[in-house]
């Protein structure tokens, strides 16, 4: 529950205590708001007193009288336009002529009450504009988060992008000056790494260009009857070099043939990130083993291995932007952290999601369920 | 300055970092001691006191730097810490760094961007060692 504060300035007690009395017990709660509001009256019997109060206790709303013993209320309305505080003023008068409703408006009013006016006139008024001041706190909320997650994306970014452009300069650096001594053997090392960091970088942007493209354009996929065990065969093909360096077995346990409407080159990236992930954090010679399974309402993809696991804290980050597991078995597997980001982003795309399971030493389980798509005919 | 060389424990999760600037510090005199992650600095420090230590800020954990860094004033109150980051200035984040509550907590000496000249962090690193010969008198 929040509470809105409304200050209302009349020189007549009997509206004074009456709007007090009207919205007292009174409260706004919609089904889609996720808040209720009640009501804190302050009264000010004029202009000047009025002004005092929105000094010290910041209103969220005015209800203003504009014929006042001193100030007049318009001058009142001017001066929260001045400060530019954030109220909504509501001019309540009897004496509501043509002239001073423009003035008023143009002044920043949003609404008129006129007087006499009646409990229920007063609170559909109230119940209004606190629908407004609610829209307007979640937007600004929205607009807060969507801004700070880009600001994050950004400085981890350029973290990232930066760590292996200072790695190669300070080897280059290195080699320039001779430090190593005479003999180009003796640089062999600082070779190898530089082009290991060159080789991360190159993924890293590959990475970010993937996702790009899920983020970006739902206008270019390309949904089109596809094979869906063709696309993990094409997957383990492309990637089996890697795989016979570190000595995985990939076993896939599928029927001949899966026909899904999906986008060819998004079921790539699918595959193509789950598979690697399954190898690179693998133990040598252990074993993946890739099921796609049909059930009445999904397409159930997992891809299970025989590697290092997780922990339940490592696996609580794990699909975050540029999150990679560090610890001592994972230290020398290079990755963006990007994979499963955009795993996950695709799998969404088809409105379905990714779940992991995990057991540190003994493996990981990752299934992504894709929705079944109901033909149209 | 000390006749005795001075030893700095260097920790960051960038083995390739770690080994140039250990490169970089013995060459310009001092002994290091490196580290490649905050636990395995943690176990470090359990048994040496460095004479300074540096270190990157986001490890294992985004702030492991700072956690570091709150230990090690704990444990040697006089040993003068910095904390490199890599965290862009470019993208307008500042980071925790500059805020003053944080600045309580973490007591780390100084901040530096990473990729400074040799010359400038080593007159930042004597700058410190001189600091804290002077307070130990």
């Amino acid at each position: 529950m929040s509470t809105l504060k409304i200050l209302v300035v009349d020189d007549e007690p009997g509206i004074r205590s009456g709007v007090s009395r009207i919205l007292r017990n009174f409260r706004v709660d919609y089904p889609f708001m996720e808040e209720a509001f009640n009501f804190a009256v302050f009264e000010a019997p004029t202009g000047e007193e009025g002004i005092e109060i929105i000094e010290n206790n910041r209103p969220d709303i005015l209800l203003l009288d504009n014929k006042l013993p001193g100030i007049q209320g318009i001058e009142v309305l001017e001066y929260v336009r001045k400060k530019q505080y954030n109220i909504i003023v509501v001019m309540i008068t009897s004496y509501a002529s043509l002239e001073l409703a423009v003035k008023a408006t143009s002044d920043g009013a949003s609404d008129f009450i006129p007087k006499p006016f009646t409990p229920q006139e007063l609170r559909s008024s109230i119940e209004n504009i606190t629908k407004k001041i609610f829209l307007k706190k979640m937007t600004a909320t929205l607009k807060d988060t969507g801004k700070q997650i880009r600001f994050q994306f950004l400085s981890v970014l350029s973290h990232e992008l930066k760590a292996p452009l200072n790695a190669i300069e300070g080897y280059l650096k290195m080699a320039r000056e001779h430090q190593l001594g005479d003999k180009i053997e003796d640089y062999n090392a600082i070779f190898d790494r530089s082009l290991e960091r060159v080789h991360g970088m190159r993924t890293l942007i590959l990475d970010l260009l993937d996702l790009t493209k899920v983020e970006s354009g739902k206008s270019q996929r390309n949904i089109v009857d596809t094979d869906l065990v063709q696309a993990v065969r094409t997957a383990m093909d492309v990637i089996q070099p890697y795989s016979i360096q570190r000595d995985i077995q990939i076993k896939l346990h599928a029927p001949a043939q899966l026909m899904m409407k999906a986008d060819p080159n998004e079921l790539d990236i699918i595959f193509n990130n789950l598979i690697s992930n399954a190898i690179k954090y693998n133990k040598a010679s252990g074993c993946v083993d890739i099921f796609i399974e049909e059930t009445v309402a999904s397409i159930i993809i997992k891809v299970v291995d025989s590697g290092i696991g997780m922990t339940e804290a490592e696996m609580g980050k794990l699909f975050q932007d540029f999150v990679r597991i560090k610890n001592e078995k994972t230290k020398n597997i290079t990755g963006s952290g990007l994979g499963l980001t955009i795993v996950k982003k695709l799998a969404e795309n088809y409105r379905g999601s990714i779940e992991v399971t995990s057991i540190p030493d003994q493996g990981s389980t990752f299934i992504v369920s894709l929705p079944i798509e109901k033909a149209c005919s | 300055m000390t006749t005795l060389k001075s030893t700095i424990l260097i920790v960051d999760d960038d083995i390739d970092y770690l080994f140039q600037m250990k490169m970089k510090l013995e060459q310009i005199g001092f002994i290091t001691i490196t580290a490649d992650s905050q636990r395995e600095a943690e176990l470090i420090l359990e048994k040496t006191k460095p004479d300074l230590a540096l270190l990157d800020l986001m490890m294992e954990n985004e702030d492991s730097g700072f956690i570091l860094s709150y230990k090690i004033k704990k444990k040697y109150p006089d040993v003068p810490v910095i904390i490199s980051t890599a965290v862009a200035a470019e993208t307008g984040i500042t980071f925790d760094i500059q805020d003053e509550n944080n600045r309580k907590w973490i007591k780390a000496d100084l901040f530096l961007e990473k990729g400074i000249r040799t010359d400038v962090l080593k007159n930042e690193i004597d700058r410190l060692l001189a600091e804290k010969q002077n307070n130990a008198k």
